[in-house]
């Protein structure tokens, strides 16, 4: 691998894992929160919520890299305010490039996540709470089992939107090897200089390789899942 | 000693209003009537599914609602079996975790590490426990799901018209599972149904639910003898049940002779052996008046009884008779009294066609 690809290179895929990853797992509990919430809450606000959510689709993502930089940059308000007090630096550094990757993926898990909870059907909750289960066991053991597979390809999505982030990414925490250049960013650089076709092109197709290994994965533990959640 | 069921509710929903009182002391109570009447609702609300606007449930004196005293126990906490009309396994957990589902919430003090083995038994349902619910047919699924409820040690078992989605031969290969449920598994059962002859079949009390009220509660055979019986909006016919015990076989003819209040009867039956108990419904419209024992007639059930009752409306005119130790009914015309001149008190002979008998 390594004399097939530049060391420089190889460190832009590893970031680029790391920070999809990260990104992937850190938005888990909150995406599933909001999820259920948009599924089952009955509250005042519902709409402006689900639009919130949904506005780093809509937006250009250059604008909600900016935006991130506003907020969370050094001398941003929350940018700042974790600087105090956690001592955690995001703006150009991997964990903001995981930020902004983790926002950009968040209305596509949502979505995801929250067709699989409204498909499930309420009337087997109801079956399990007159068997004794209390609401909290009800969503363990019933809820969240059979919604299993819209859970994993939300949680898909949101590793391969990451892997793809550019906009918001560039923008947030630049272009930095080694600590922020992450694939896309990577393709983007070979792109700009004389000669650097091969480099843009090996990444590409790394990049490919990643994403349809992702695909595969996640159709594999869906149908995992679906073979005993099986129509009954 | 408090009832074993005791409700009386008031619930609007939408243009439908539930105001409903009941107290009994079955076995089986049956919730009767045509749907849209309410009895789904009836039983909703005592499994907790849905709250009515006021009243209160208690089963064997324990208070489950009461709105005016400000008690509502959650469903997960009524310890109420619920067998639904569609089953409603877990589709993502075996049979084996769908039965054990509820008896790991049940209270521990009351489970036993027998209870699975004794329901397997009772339900006939031991090879399934691999299998998952998409691989059962409708009859096993509804076993399945009963057999849930019951591991849940419940104190009271609903179960919402739990054939209606089922053929006539899946039907009859689980009616004898609800009999020994009621026989020998010692929780009251609630039971909704449209069906006079489940009803028939399976009550020891019956509930007549009718928009939304509960019209008459009583003994089965006291229900069913009842003038204004109705089913999904049509008259029924009163009936009369009977308790029969099976005496003999006459193989050549494959007909099944049993001992009853009223006398000896004989009727059509594939599955019966001496000394099998079962119910006898005799349909008033089915049952002709004779003055004398009749002679040379098709009909093989002739029995001798006493006029005690009649009750005209309009060209139709209700017998109620006594044969031994029965009370009998029967249906006929205004003309057909006024010809052969029935009044109270005369003898008369009760004379029943065999294949109009019903065993249901």
């Amino acid at each position: 691998m390594s004399e097939w690809l530049s060391p420089d290179e190889w460190v832009a895929v590893r970031l680029s894992l790391i920070v999809s990853v990260t990104a992937m797992i850190a938005s888990l509990p909150f995406g599933l929160a909001i999820a259920f919430l948009l599924a089952r809450g009955r509250f005042w606000g519902k709409s402006v919520l689900d639009a919130a959510v949904h506005l780093p689709l809509v937006m250009p993502p250059v604008v909600t890299g900016y935006l991130l930089l506003i907020g969370f940059g050094r001398r941003g308000p929350i940018g700042q305010f974790l600087y105090d007090w956690f001592g955690i630096v995001l703006s150009f550094r991997w964990t903001g490039a995981a930020l902004a990757c983790a926002i950009m993926g968040f209305p596509l898990m949502v979505r995801a996540m929250r067709l699989s909870i409204e498909a499930v059907d309420r009337k087997l909750e109801d079956a399990a709470g007159t068997l004794g289960a209390n609401p909290a066991w009800v969503s363990a053991v019933v809820t969240l089992p059979l919604c299993l597979p819209g859970i994993l390809a939300g949680m898909v999505l949101s590793f391969a939107k990451a892997m793809g982030e550019f906009g918001a990414t560039i923008t947030f925490v630049s272009n930095i090897p080694g600590e922020t250049q992450t694939l896309p960013s990577a393709i983007y650089t070979f792109t700009q200089v004389p000669g650097g076709d091969a480099g843009a092109f090996r990444l590409t197709l790394i990049s490919i390789a990643i994403s349809v290994a992702a695909l595969f994965a996640s159709e594999l533990l869906a149908r995992l899942a679906a073979r005993r959640i099986a129509a009954a | 000693m408090s009832p074993v069921l005791d409700l009386s509710v008031r619930h609007q929903q939408g243009e439908f209003a539930l105001d409903a009182t009941l107290v009994s002391d079955g076995r089986l109570t049956a919730l009767f009537g045509p749907s849209g009447s309410g009895k789904t609702s009836l039983v909703n609300i005592i499994a907790g599914l849905v709250r009515p606007q006021s009243g209160h449930v208690r089963i064997d004196g324990e208070t489950l609602l009461d709105t005016a005293r400000g008690i509502d126990l959650p469903k997960h906490r009524r310890r109420i079996g619920y067998v639904f009309q569609e089953a409603r396994l877990f589709p993502h957990l075996s049979v084996r975790q769908n039965l054990l589902f509820g008896h790991w919430f049940a209270p521990r003090g009351s489970r036993r590490s027998s209870d699975l083995a004794t329901v397997l038994d009772l339900l006939g349902i031991g090879h399934l426990l691999k299998r998952t619910p998409s691989a059962l047919s409708g009859g096993e699924k509804q076993r399945v799901a009963i057999g849930r409820a019951l591991l849940s040690h419940p104190r009271l078992l609903l179960m919402d018209e739990p054939l209606a989605a089922l053929d006539e031969a899946r039907k009859s290969e689980i009616l004898p599972y609800i009999e020994r449920l009621r026989d020998e598994a010692g929780i009251p059962i609630v039971y909704v149904s449209h069906s006079v002859t489940e009803v028939a079949r399976l009550a020891t009390t019956v509930a007549l639910v009718e928009g939304g009220r509960v019209k008459a509660c009583g003994p089965t055979a006291e229900v069913l003898v009842r003038p204004d019986l109705t089913a999904n909006g049509t008259l029924l016919a009163p009936s009369t049940l009977l308790d029969a015990t099976v005496t003999g076989r006459d193989e050549a003819f494959g007909l099944v002779t049993a001992q009853t209040p009223a006398g000896l009867f004989q009727f059509a039956r594939q599955t019966a052996k001496a000394g099998d108990r079962l119910k006898l419904r005799i349909v008033a419209s089915d049952v002709m008046l004779s003055l004398a024992s009749p002679q040379g007639v098709s009909a093989l059930n002739v029995v001798a009884g006493r006029i005690e009752s009649l009750a005209a409306e309009g060209a139709i005119v209700d017998v109620g008779l006594t044969c031994g130790e029965a009370r009998l009914i029967a249906r006929i015309t205004a003309k057909s009294r006024a010809v052969l001149g029935l009044t109270s008190g005369m003898a008369i002979f009760a004379v029943i066609k065999t294949v109009s008998l019903e065993t249901p």
